[in-house]
């Protein structure tokens, strides 16, 4: 069991030893907290003696009577707030002015339990302090794993942005130098590569914009009933220079008209990134087979190719920001790493699912199922 | 009249084109080179030779490859100079993850530098570290 401290402050004998009696045996249990919460209590007859144990051993709670014989609760309050203690203060009082209740509340008091009070009040203003106590470091727990997380994200984005800027320099100084000479045809292939990684960090930035869009929620969505096999065979046309480049074959296996509810923007982003790839990550000579059925309630999606595959370590880092297998056979392959994430987050949105099988070498098989039954999305 | 040896470097980096320029600069420089684009063709490469120096690039696989790298070839020629470049040091001051004295010495890298060097600081910090 956690146990938090907690002071009184009071110059009544009979407040400190009732509260530690009442106090005595007594936990808080909230759903969230993996451990009930317990307290040990101290008590101080004076705000001086108060400002010894705060300096000695730190508290969590204090509770804390205004009206003493040296300095006043409301003086304890103030140090308390000068040296930034994570302590909740409850005022105890008798005789609270609406003066005194405003004072208290702007250095920071959490609430006024009047005296005299009853055990079971006394327990009831403990607990809803504690479980405040257990949100705020909940909360501010989250923001910094959320800063660290956005962090993370900011130092790989400009790591892969730097780099393309890195390797378009690094050529216009070789032209500079005219490393190769003055005839311009030894520098083409660099003039290609420059443009190549020119336009790899503007598809970069336009996924950054789809990610951005899909995680605020902020993207405009049109769900409407769209045809999957028209959709399909829209996407193999727009890879077609890819695949005839590749020498790459795509089918489309569709034998009856499926419809789905959907916003068309999101599934063509998700079949544009899996058709891609496979057309992308395939051998030359290679095939690519696109399928579509129905079975009961669910709508299957497959993507197969026969290309260079994935070693089962890689599958599982696969769906992250900013992933890509690095090999002999993908370096000549330019991604941003964020295609497969993005399917990732979109299917989220339908509460479907993805699955990948994959053997180097062979090739790899993504199989997306819709459940079609629970489309209201 | 004894000729004197080319000195071999080996460049490791995950970029080609960057793996590309650097090797032809390098060269300029008068030196033999040896690339490496993933940290299994390095470990390979140092498997079967040693160089006489190594620049790797830090953020390949992973965020820590290149610490990773430095650390296991270190582990088996401590006398190996080994410089280690980023393209991330200004964002982040550098240090990144590397922020105690342990980590450091951990990582044994002789020499950090940006990706953004201008060759003629680099040539003069290799000649530095190869004592020529």
């Amino acid at each position: 069991m956690e146990t938090l401290n907690l002071l009184v402050v009071d110059d009544e004998p009979g407040i400190r030893s009732g509260v530690s009696r009442i106090l005595d045996n007594y936990s808080v249990s909230y759903p969230f907290m993996d451990d009930d919460i317990g307290f040990n209590v101290k008590t101080a007859e004076t705000g001086e003696e108060a400002l010894e144990i705060l300096k000695g051993e730190p508290m969590d709670i204090v509770l804390l009577d205004n009206k003493l014989p040296g300095i006043q609760g409301i003086d304890v309050l103030e140090y308390i707030n000068q040296q930034k203690m994570d302590v909740v203060v409850v005022m105890i009082t008798s005789y609270a002015s609406l003066d005194l209740a405003v004072k208290a509340t702007r250095q920071g008091a959490y609430d006024f339990v009047p005296k005299p009070f009853t055990p079971k009040e006394l327990r009831a203003s403990v607990e809803t302090i504690t479980k405040q106590r257990f949100l705020r470091r909940m909360t501010e727990k989250m923001n910094v794993e959320g800063r660290q997380v956005r962090f993370q994200f900011l130092s790989v984005l400009s790591h892969e942005l730097k780099s393309p800027l890195n390797a378009v320099e690094g050529y216009l100084r070789m032209m500079e130098e005219k490393k190769f000479g003055n005839d311009l045809d030894q520098y083409l292939d660099m003039v290609g590569r420059s443009l190549q990684r020119i336009q790899g960090m503007r598809n970069l930035i336009m996924d950054m914009l789809d990610v951005t869009r899909i995680e605020s929620g902020k993207k405009k969505r049109k769900i409407e009933q769209i045809r999957l096999c028209d959709i399909c065979q829209l996407s193999i046309d727009s890879f077609q220079p890819l695949s005839i480049q590749k020498d790459v074959d795509v089918y489309l296996n569709c034998s009856e008209k499926i419809d789905l509810y959907a916003d068309r923007q999101e599934i063509e982003i998700i079949l544009n990134n899996l058709i891609s790839n496979a057309i992308k990550y395939n051998k030359d000579g290679g095939r690519v087979d696109v399928s579509l059925r129905k079975e009961d309630q669910k709508i299957i999606l497959s993507v197969e190719d026969t290309g260079i595959g994935m070693e089962e370590e890689d599958i599982r880092m696969l769906f992250e920001d900013f992933v890509r297998i690095k090999s002999e056979h993908t370096k000549n392959i330019s991604g941003s790493g964020l295609g497969l994430s993005i399917v990732k987050k979109l299917l989220d949105l339908y509460n479907a699912s993805i699955d990948v099988e994959s053997k180097p070498g062979e090739g790899s098989c993504f199989t997306v199922v819709f459940n079609a039954g629970q489309q209201n999305n | 009249m004894l000729k004197k040896e080319k000195k071999t470097i080996l460049i490791v980096d995950d970029d080609q084109d960057y793996l590309f320029q650097m090797k032809t600069n390098v060269k300029d420089m008068g030196f033999d080179v040896i690339t490496a684009y993933t940290l299994k063709e390095a470990e390979d490469i140092v498997a079967r030779t040693k160089p006489d120096l190594a620049i790797l690039d830090l953020m390949m696989e992973n965020q820590d490859t290149g610490f990773i790298l430095c650390h296991k070839i270190k582990s088996k020629y401590p006398d190996l100079p080994i410089i280690i470049v980023s393209a991330v040091t200004a964002e982040t001051g550098m240090l990144f993850d590397v922020t105690t004295d342990e980590e450091r010495d951990w990582i044994k890298a002789d020499l950090f530098l940006d990706k953004g060097i201008r060759m003629d600081q680099l040539h003069k910090e290799i000649n530095k570290l190869l004592k020529i």
